[in-house]
């Protein structure tokens, strides 16, 4: 009974997180652009994906912006994470309470506040937004890592330099493979933080650049597209395949505990 | 070389992209349009224009993280005790939403939140009166809580699942009662996450504008839309600022909370 009432819980959590989601599948294959009838179905939507050019211009820059921000963010924060663990503690502090600053900063001031300088210095456009979500992404990857560095066996470092390894290539053989899985998450939380942001994007774009989101946000008033459900449905979709095979591929062996299990797999 | 030299890159551009862009928010905000000092853009936030909309903010904002920790913190609990221990899947599950697009999402839930909108639908088929939730403070509330719920969930679960069987165990051999163990052992043991929660949750919600304009019909102000307009539409940029600047308080409570826990332990994980 107490393993029933624990369930239907979770199945209700799950429903509030994902029926909204449902609801945008079901409309990309809407043949009414009305939102609220069914006009039966159709895969119109899913063509014209690659007819409009404006909306392949925003998936092209919606997918360039993350990937581009997340590989310089991770970049800048494993040279980060490498330095920050050999910090004193007051210089710790400092470089981290820095660094928790865009994630508890509400967006709308980070997006003004980028917004204010960059304005100053270059056109407001593609770059300045690559600059913006670089910024934002960089704490998370470093929070990603961070962590396993204190996890690191310095001994087995320490062997390597013993053994004749010099510095740069023991990093390389030694300590790399173990900071990867968090590397890795980091690098996806990056990407995800930079596909799901609009805020900043907004307040840092320049006229006529869109991302998807920014795209979205401007149809608001005169109706969504519905070929952005479909667009939508199949990013979501590819992320599900995508991170599915990468967690069954990053399986943990059954006879590990909860504590050997690795808390950053996205 | 000493080793911490190598993090340079990355304090040249905090510096310049995290420090700097809030040195121009605050000039902005101490300074008017003809560039003399000035504490009106700041003080504004107490104005009668203002006001109510930073009361009803912090009114929401409130409301939603309450909920959010009454949803997170049983779940937590729930999640422990089907032994769901594949962090993996779970983590999985509460990010995967954010792959659909944000502002989508929001605009699905007032499909199912509006007059004849999904909600009422399944209502009217078991005979209950429609409910009229769109277009009022408590469909933002609704939505902030869809929004932002993994950010409270993640770190309570993480803080819960490292909980240690054998403390738990130690309680109930010595007569503890489920709630009993709940109150006086999991919950201490999981207060960090729930600090980190409130902060992920709190602040995001002070300043949301999106999720107003869709659920309130653009007719409830709060203070991430009054800070929008003033540099969309009107743009005022000083008042903006003063704005913004006033809200950074609540920023840096939450930064002085999470200063305080890494000094505790310096392996705490926000995710």
């Amino acid at each position: 009974m107490k393993n029933f009432i624990c369930k239907f819980y979770l199945t209700i959590i799950m429903i509030f997180l994902y029926a909204p989601i449902l609801v945008l599948v079901v409309l990309s294959f809407n043949s009414s652009k009305s939102r609220v009838v069914w006009g039966g179905f159709t895969l119109d939507w899913y063509h014209d994906i690659f007819r409009t050019s404006v909306v392949s211009s925003a998936l092209q820059n919606t997918i360039v912006l993350a990937l581009g921000s997340a590989f310089v963010a991770t970049i800048i924060a494993l040279l980060a994470c490498i330095g920050i663990d050999a910090m004193r503690r007051r210089e710790y502090a400092v470089v981290m309470a820095v660094t928790n600053i865009p994630m508890l900063n509400a967006d709308i001031v980070t997006g003004i506040a980028m917004m204010l300088l960059l304005i100053r210095f270059m056109p407001l456009g593609f770059s300045s937004i690559m600059l913006a979500h670089i910024t934002f992404n960089i704490p998370y990857v470093i929070l990603s890592i961070l962590p396993r560095f204190n996890q690191l066996d310095v001994s087995i470092y320490e062997a390597a330099r013993d053994l004749g390894a010099g510095p740069v290539y023991s990093f390389f053989k030694v300590v790399l493979p173990e900071l990867t899985p968090g590397i890795i998450s980091g690098f996806f939380m990056a990407v995800t933080m930079s596909m799901d942001d609009f805020v900043i994007t907004y307040f840092t774009k320049g006229p006529g650049v869109n991302t998807l989101s920014t795209m979205i946000y401007s149809q608001i008033r005169k109706g969504i597209q519905p070929t952005m459900y479909a667009l939508s449905t199949i990013i979501f979709l590819i992320t599900v395949l995508v991170l599915i095979v990468a967690n069954i591929l990053s399986a943990p062996p059954k006879k590990h505990g909860i504590r050997n299990t690795p808390v950053n797999h996205i | 070389m000493k080793r911490k030299y190598i993090a340079a890159p990355y304090i040249i551009w905090m510096s310049a992209f995290i420090v700097l862009p809030l040195l121009f928010v605050a000039y902005y905000a101490f300074t008017d349009k003809a560039g003399g000092f000035t504490l009106e853009n700041i003080t504004a936030i107490l104005d009668s224009l203002h006001i109510k909309a930073t009361l009803l903010s912090l009114e929401l904002s409130l409301a939603c993280t309450a909920l959010c920790l009454l949803v997170s913190f049983p779940l937590a609990l729930v999640l422990r005790r089907l032994n769901m221990n594949n962090k993996g899947i779970i983590i999985l599950i509460m990010v995967l939403p954010m792959w659909m697009n944000s502002i989508l999402r929001i605009l699905a839930l007032q499909m199912i939140l509006s007059k004849n909108g999904i909600l009422n639908m399944i209502l009217s088929w078991f005979g209950i009166a429609p409910l009229s939730i769109i277009n009022t403070p408590g469909a933002i509330v609704f939505g902030m809580v869809y929004d932002f719920l993994p950010y409270m969930i993640l770190p309570i679960y993480n803080a819960v699942m490292d909980i240690d069987d054998d403390l738990i165990d130690a309680a109930k051999d010595l007569g503890a009662s489920y709630p009993s163990v709940v109150w006086h052992v999991i919950l201490p043991l999981s207060k960090p996450g729930i600090i980190s929660g409130i902060t992920m949750v709190f602040i995001p919600c002070l300043t949301s504008f999106v999720i107003p304009d869709i659920l309130g019909g653009g007719k409830i102000q709060l203070l991430g839309n009054v800070i929008e307009q003033e540099f969309i539409t009107s743009m005022n940029w000083h008042l903006g600022s003063g704005l913004s600047f006033a809200l950074m308080i609540f920023v840096v409570i939450g930064l002085a909370f999470s200063q305080k826990q890494e000094k505790k332990d310096r392996e705490s994980l926000v995710w």
